[in-house]
């Protein structure tokens, strides 16, 4: 039914098969819709956020989210700035994660504040000391930038691309996506080094609390450091589960090699510099502070959160990574990646939730959290809306360069190229 | 950034003789019926409930009969260096040079909560809930107030409406100072045993002024450099050495 906006070329599933994929990552995005209904009419009440926790759940996946959407940017930035001519086979994936986390991101950070409607409030009472403000400035706008990739992407839909408007509007902006790169990579860096920043300027909670160059803290720079270790992992991933889902193979394995490569030499880098901050931190601000490392590490969030986050999930991957004869084994290429993500999302986990669950008054006491099925909901419904738009891009959308290579389509015999030739086989 | 000049201007401070608090809670009732404070449904829910000034009871941690008891009444700070203010992406949340205190712009702030992240005190509070108040309770509203809508922060602005009162009236009668008496919060007022002391930290006339240089008066969180305007005094070395974190050996006995 759907054949005429299928590219060409390739071959797809039937709509039977796909109709029932898309109603289960409906029914997920159904539930996150009911969550959102509850916050928004109900109000925050509805989460097991409170006067400690004023971060929560929701928090933690934006950050996550926006870590691993790097993989966007800084595929784009080594595809069109630097030149590395072999991640065009992957860039579309990129960009189409990279617009997923960050949309997510946005609009759980939308239910997240108290007043949805004064959001704009950002943009216009502007505080330009505050982390926040960068974030939000460079997030928007970084959205804009990710659309405006996304945008040739969609134009190029079989059916689209018969308007010839839209043909030559898309190709036009084919041209100039080297700019869009290099304003993603720009405003990239800045975000991620702000989010880090966020919680680096606390300078009233030691435990976050890190020292710097000028105005930034040396978490801006591991932010930054680490987004760029885990988002070529992310697009690894999601690339690998795509072509587990679909049982064919949609890139060539040296793609995934490069990709590999990259994320564990800037993971190795990023852990060094991590165990140097937080020798630096347990010796500087910590005794500063009038209190000792393991202060910070009490009951559910115990010293077994540093271990897990640097140890098991960041310096093993960055081994995993950057042995070659690890990462050409396809299940341990995926494990790599795998603790990759993970360890950056705990480091998130522990900024987030962590920060807020320690005391800092000596006679208050330690905290705990854990969301509620709302909260969960709109995590999960997030999630939901980018396996749904990644799954509708796939459907309709020429992502994967070098698919119809990999898989050419045969019809009694015969070869259909992606741009429609019948060759003998 | 530059160090900001605190020795201009007014600086209301405020400083707590725990050795005379009781815990009564009088301050607090004070408190929330000039601030028009919201009840909740389930107030024995402290996590959520909306409280500007938050009474902690604190034991020494011994064996009766050794077992001392003190109540430390938790305003805002005020804090001279205040973390609170620059993380607000939305400037809803200010210093004031007149005065140093630290206000809140209710409908400015669109409740992302960096705030609260950023304040160790816990002193600002969140609306989870719509605002309500029991039925002919609302008949006693202070007019001066706003109430806080719900999804917003809100914290102690040491009563900035009695503060506005008092410099109405001086202006009235040409004055540009305040007496020392004429501005003083509801808590401050309200205190049965008058452990709350009330003041212009730049003014050497007012008490306050004495009071802070006494070798038993202490800040929360001293170390932490936010500089806070709210003073304690106690007499007892368990209770100055409660007020910070300290590694063993760090604290100086003053007794």
């Amino acid at each position: 039914m759907d054949l005429p906006l299928i590219p060409k070329g390739v071959e797809r599933c039937s709509l039977k098969t796909f109709a029932p994929w898309m109603f289960l990552w409906l029914l997920i995005m159904a539930w996150g819709l009911v969550s959102a209904f509850l916050c928004l009419y109900k109000g925050l009440n509805q989460t097991n956020m409170n006067h400690y926790f004023a971060f929560g759940l929701w928090i933690v996946f934006d950050l996550s989210v926006i870590a691993l959407g790097a993989g966007a940017f800084f595929t784009g930035f080594l595809t069109h700035i630097i030149g590395k001519d072999e991640l065009k086979a992957i860039i579309n994936p990129a960009v189409v994660i990279g617009f997923i986390c960050y949309s997510a991101a946005i609009a759980t950070l939308g239910i997240d504040i108290g007043q949805p409607i004064r959001g704009w409030f950002i943009f216009w009472h502007a505080n330009i000391h505050s982390m926040l403000t960068e974030v939000s400035f460079c997030i928007t706008a970084y959205l804009g930038v990710l659309t405006i990739e996304y945008l040739p992407l969609i134009l190029s839909n079989r059916k689209l691309n018969e308007v010839p408007e839209f043909n030559i509007f898309g190709n036009n902006l084919h041209h100039i996506v080297a700019l869009f790169a290099a304003a993603g990579t720009f405003l990239s860096f800045f975000h991620q080094g702000s989010l880090g920043g966020m919680y680096g300027v606390l300078f009233a909670r030691p435990f976050a609390f890190r020292e710097g160059f000028l105005i930034w803290p040396w978490t801006f720079f591991l932010f930054i450091l680490s987004s760029i270790a885990a988002g070529p992992s992310f697009t690894l991933l999601c690339v690998w589960i795509t072509q587990k889902v679909t049982g064919k193979e949609l890139v060539k394995r040296s793609v995934f090699n490069t990709l590999a490569k990259i994320s564990g030499w800037l993971l190795a880098s990023y852990i060094i510099l991590k165990i140097i901050d937080t020798i630096s931190w347990a010796y500087g601000v910590v005794p500063r502070a009038g209190l000792s490392f393991m202060d910070f590490y009490k009951g559910s969030y115990g010293i077994w959160l540093i271990i897990a986050e640097i140890g098991i999930f960041g310096i093993i991957p960055a081994i995993i990574l950057i042995t070659p004869k690890y990462r050409e084994r396809n299940h341990l290429l995926i494990i790599g990646a795998l603790m990759n993500i993970t360890g950056i999302v705990l480091n998130r986990f522990v900024f987030t939730v962590q920060t807020l669950a320690i005391p800092v008054m000596p006679f208050d006491k330690f905290m705990g959290y854990l969301p509620t099925w709302q909260e969960w909901g709109i995590m999960m419904g997030a999630i939901g809306y980018g396996i749904l738009l990644f799954s509708l891009s796939y459907r309709y959308l020429p992502l994967f360069p070098q698919e119809p290579e990999i898989n050419p389509v045969k019809v009694f015999g015969h070869i259909i190229t992606d741009s429609g030739v019948i060759r003998r086989s | 950034m530059k160090k900001e000049d605190t020795t201009k201007g007014n600086r209301y401070g405020m400083v707590i003789d725990l050795d005379k608090c009781t815990g009564c809670g009088v301050c607090l009732i004070a408190c929330a019926s000039e601030n028009n404070i919201p009840v909740m449904y389930d107030e024995s829910d402290k996590t959520r409930n909306i409280t500007w000034l938050q009474i902690y009871m604190v034991t020494n941690g011994k064996e009766f009969p050794e077992t001392e008891v003190i109540y430390i009444p938790r305003p805002c700070m005020q804090c001279d260096n205040p973390p609170c203010v620059p993380v607000c992406p939305a400037t809803a949340t200010d210093k004031d040079p007149t005065s140093g205190i630290i206000s809140q712009i209710y409908t400015r702030c669109i409740g992302c909560r960096y705030c609260m992240a950023a304040c160790p005190y816990h002193a600002r509070v969140f609306n989870w809930f719509d605002p309500w108040f029991p039925e002919g309770m609302d008949r006693y509203l202070s007019p001066e107030v706003s109430p806080r809508m719900r999804g917003v922060v809100e914290k102690c602005s040491f009563c900035h409406h009695r503060l506005m009162r008092a410099k109405a009236k001086a202006n009235v009668e040409g004055r540009r100072d305040l007496k020392e008496d004429e501005y003083i919060p509801a808590c401050v007022e309200a205190c049965p045993t008058k452990a709350i002391t009330f003041g212009d930290l730049n003014n050497p006339k007012h008490k306050i002024s004495e009071l802070i240089k006494s070798p038993h008066a202490f800040r929360l969180l001293e170390r932490l450099n936010t500089e806070p305007k709210v003073y304690y005094i106690s007499t007892k070395n368990w209770v100055r050495r409660m007020a910070d974190n300290y590694l063993s050996g760090e604290f100086k006995d003053r007794s």
